[in-house]
């Protein structure tokens, strides 16, 4: 129980009045600065850190302030996804899958209390499970080397193949578009410049919000356009519709699986919420399989399940970050650069050196998961009501605001050029009824891929054979053959048993 | 000639004003070429908190990120678009250098298209392993290295070509072995790496003493050798260099600050009189050390001089190595 008595010193950091104060203060501003298209959690930590250190907070309160802005931010960034096609950050390119269909239906709100009832939940039951296995996750996540993360990805990839299901072959393309995508920049092994065109904004890649925004918000704007032009605006219907006890009763099993499968993600270093939703999506669609036909069209089940995950893997990412000194995502490395702004190297000596900033952040993250449930199922009328803004007004200002935040980033004009071509690109793929969240996927997915591929043969010399050394390669290895077997395999199953029944039921 | 001129004038600015110069920065901005979180951060931050703390700025200086290719953007951005903007100090560091000498700043930059006028500080690098490794000094390392090389893989934070791989490279040179025959894996920073030292990835990491700071502490890893010229202060007394065990194998990571190439005489000179009032400033020098760097004190026309020198010296190293013709 040592557990929980330390849980209790955290709570009683986490419960003055100063602490509480500010986890409300981070959600809600989190809520607000995730909802803006294209600035997602890492540029809010990002821009409230100078603040938090510049205005003399101590340590924990510091601390408790960028997490709450990292959840109120995760939970923001599903707004723009659901109710308008644009997803803040990467972890929420899944949620728009399910999520806007349901919301064009006019179901918003219901998309809206959905998602946030998964995202609570899945917050909740990583934090739980973090709690109970911190120690011994640390473990399993430095044993990820190079090569079990190459299975993962292969993994990751089985799962994506089959995810947006109707037009397999335009998956892989979309797909393979991204994987072309994330070869560009310095090639992380040789330090070579690969298809940069000697312009010095591509040295480190392509950056993924740059092609987020581009590819959905530019082209969601195109289209609108289009629509203008041939005198088609719709209004969007804004229904009053909320989430029912029944809705819930339908996707308990799903939460719980993904929150299972987001937490184990977001453990584990450089994967984040991106990877988990999608693998957490593939998952739900697979075992839905026979009834599966509405995901993408706006079943909650593929919207409960990428939210989940996602916020289950973001607290899965303070695990390594915590006790290791090793950030799982992007904006754990942020949160990481704030401890040691304050002179505080996380690391396994933070739980008993300073327990009350180790647990009075977990505990702060409780507070802060039931603030941002109260704060924001009350206020889903109140952006629902957004859509009821007339669309030839409302996407010119998102695209205003993309605008700004993308030259945020890196304060260069060049982005902005970028993303026009790459909107105009997203425009004509969705003209050719593409997905386009399998182009993002293989941007972020392939750049993971090929760094410990790489790695994996720089440290064999060269032999493939490492990549089936380990329990768990092997074992991620038989789960992606299954998963691209089974669903053909249960279909003839399935098939023979019906054409069975048939002939037995003529020969009567 | 237009070097000397310049200096000349320098110096003049110097003598005609001594207390009052003809520029002052009224909206000082330090530019870190990266991300938040990372060195480039760190730098920023030393001139930011550094020079604030220590009252050397008329209003405070502004930290803003402009990431890409190491500094690439930064630097081409300076180029093109600010080449005589007085007011923004730009990070840099060894590793910027190293690219800067291999061409990777783009083909028609080199290190005479900026203004170098201080440093930040320095660190140096240092040969990690695991705590429960079997080798306690580097000797007895460069031996098993030596047995066997293609069973020993070292991994840190760079591509082949960066300063974490050159520091490898140099260690495996000291040792008698051929840099191309190491196995040699890049992490995407140094976090990534003793991530993977921790989980028995990597064998060897030649990482920075600046890192290392609280963590010898935590007893997860153990610094078999600096790679300075003298041994280091405080907690790090105990640790020998590389040079004291028998091996030529020195790397100093140095960070400091440029300035646009077309920046005016006057402000050069004001910046350059207040890292020397900095490096006389005990408060300054504080930060420097709470950031993990040793003190290093050179601006002005010394330190320009000193960065090309160092250019010069990593472009013979890449072209040795066959990293460039």
């Amino acid at each position: 129980m040592e557990v929980l008595s330390a849980l209790a010193t955290g709570f009683s950091v986490a419960f003055t009045p100063l602490n509480l104060f500010l986890v409300l203060f981070g959600c809600f501003t989190g809520t607000l600065i995730g909802s803006l298209p294209g600035i997602g959690p890492i540029n809010g930590v990002a821009i409230l850190l100078p603040l938090a250190y510049s205005i003399g907070l101590p340590p924990e309160s510091a601390l408790i302030l960028l997490a709450g802005v990292y959840y109120g931010a995760e939970y923001g960034g599903r707004i723009s996804s659901i109710l308008l096609n644009v997803p803040g950050d990467a972890g929420a390119i899944m949620t728009t899958l399910d999520g806007y269909p349901m919301s064009k239906r006019g179901e918003g709100g219901r998309a809206l209390a959905i998602s946030a009832v998964s995202s609570f939940a899945g917050s909740m039951g990583a934090l739980l499970m973090m709690v109970i296995m911190a120690p011994l996750l640390s473990e399993l996540a430095i044993r990820f080397g190079p090569t079990e993360y190459v299975m993962l990805m292969v993994f990751a990839f089985t799962c994506l193949a089959t995810m947006v299901g109707s037009r397999p072959i335009k998956t892989l393309i979309g797909t393979l578009i991204g994987l072309v995508l994330a070869t560009v920049g310095v090639d992380s092994g040789t330090g070579v410049l690969r298809f940069t065109m000697d312009i010095p904004n591509f040295f480190d890649g392509v950056d993924f919000l740059v092609v987020v925004i581009g590819v959905f918000a530019i082209s969601e704007v195109l289209v609108l356009l289009e629509q203008w032009v041939n005198n088609d605006l719709k209004v969007t219907p804004v229904g009053k519709s909320f989430v029912t006890f029944a809705d819930i009763v339908k996707v308990r099993w799903v939460i719980l699986r993904s929150t299972v499968i987001g937490f184990f993600i977001g453990v584990l270093p450089g994967t984040g919420a991106s990877i988990a939703s999608a693998v957490a999506y593939g998952t739900e669609k697979r075992m839905a399989e026979g009834d599966s036909d509405e995901f993408g069209k706006g079943d909650i089940r593929g919207l409960a399940a990428p939210e989940a995950a996602n916020n289950a893997s973001a607290a899965g990412a303070m695990v390594p970050m915590l006790t290791l000194g090793i950030p799982g995502s992007g904006t754990t490395a942020i949160l990481l650069g704030a401890l040691l702004m304050f002179n505080i190297t996380p690391g396994p000596l933070l739980f008993e050196q300073k327990p009350e900033i180790a647990w009075g952040l977990i505990a702060s993250m409780f507070l802060g998961n039931i603030a941002l449930l109260v704060l924001n199922l009350p206020l889903i009328g109140v952006f629902v009501r957004l859509l009821s803004i007339r669309q030839s007004y409302l996407i010119p200002v998102i695209v205003m605001l993309t605008f700004v935040g993308i030259y945020s980033i890196h304060g260069d004009s060049f982005d902005l050029f970028f993303m026009v071509i790459l909107g105009i690109f997203g425009f004509i793929l969705r003209k050719l009824h593409f997905s386009l969240a399998p182009v993002i996927l293989g941007l972020v997915l392939g750049e993971v891929l090929e760094e410990n591929l790489r790695r994996s043969l720089s440290m064999s010399g060269g032999d493939w054979s490492i990549l089936l050394s380990g329990n768990i390669t092997i074992g991620l290895a038989i789960a992606s053959v299954l998963a691209l077997v089974l669903p053909f395999l249960l279909k003839r199953i399935k098939g023979k048993g019906r054409t069975a029944q048939l002939q037995a039921e003529l020969d009567d | 000639m237009k070097h000397t001129t310049r200096t000349l004038l320098v110096a003049l600015g110097l003598a005609s004003s001594l207390s009052a110069f003809a520029f002052e920065t009224d909206k000082p901005e330090c530019i870190a070429p990266a991300k938040p979180g990372g060195g480039f951060d760190l730098t920023c931050r030393i001139a930011s908190n550094g020079f604030g703390d220590a009252g050397l700025l008329p209003s405070p200086m502004a930290v803003t990120f402009m990431p890409g290719g190491v500094g690439a953007v930064a630097y081409n951005h300076i180029n093109s678009n600010r080449r005589d903007d007085g007011d923004a100090l730009v990070a840099f560091s060894s590793g910027s250098l190293l690219n800067l000498a291999q061409g990777k700043w783009g083909k028609q930059l080199d290190e005479n298209d900026a203004r170098w006028v201080g440093a930040a500080g320095v660190d140096y690098g240092a040969v990690i392993v695991k705590s429960d490794a079997p080798w306690n000094t580097l000797g007895e390392l460069v031996e098993a290295i030596k047995a066997d090389p293609s069973a020993f893989v070292l991994g840190a934070g760079g591509g082949v070509g960066s300063q974490d791989w050159m520091k490898a490279a140099i260690l495996m040179k000291s040792a008698g072995v051929d840099p191309k025959k190491m196995r040699y894996v890049a992490y995407e920073g140094g976090g990534e790496a003793i991530a993977a030292l921790m989980g028995g990835h990597i064998k060897v990491y030649p990482g920075d003493m600046g890192e290392m700071k609280g963590q010898l502490e935590a007893g997860r890893m153990k610094v078999l050798a600096v790679m300075s010229d003298h041994r280091l202060e405080g907690e790090f007394k105990d640790i020998p260099t590389a040079a004291e065990q028998g091996y030529d194998a020195e790397w100093a990571i140095l960070r400091g600050y440029y300035l646009g190439p077309d920046v005016s005489d006057e402000a050069y000179a004001y910046w350059t009189d207040t890292f020397n009032k900095a490096y006389e400033n005990p408060i300054f020098l504080k930060t420097v050390e709470d950031k993990g760097l040793v003190p290093y004190k050179s601006a002005g026309e010394a330190f320009d001089a000193d960065v090309k020198k160092r250019v010069n010296l990593m472009r013979e190293l890449a072209k040795e190595a066959g990293l460039i013709n």
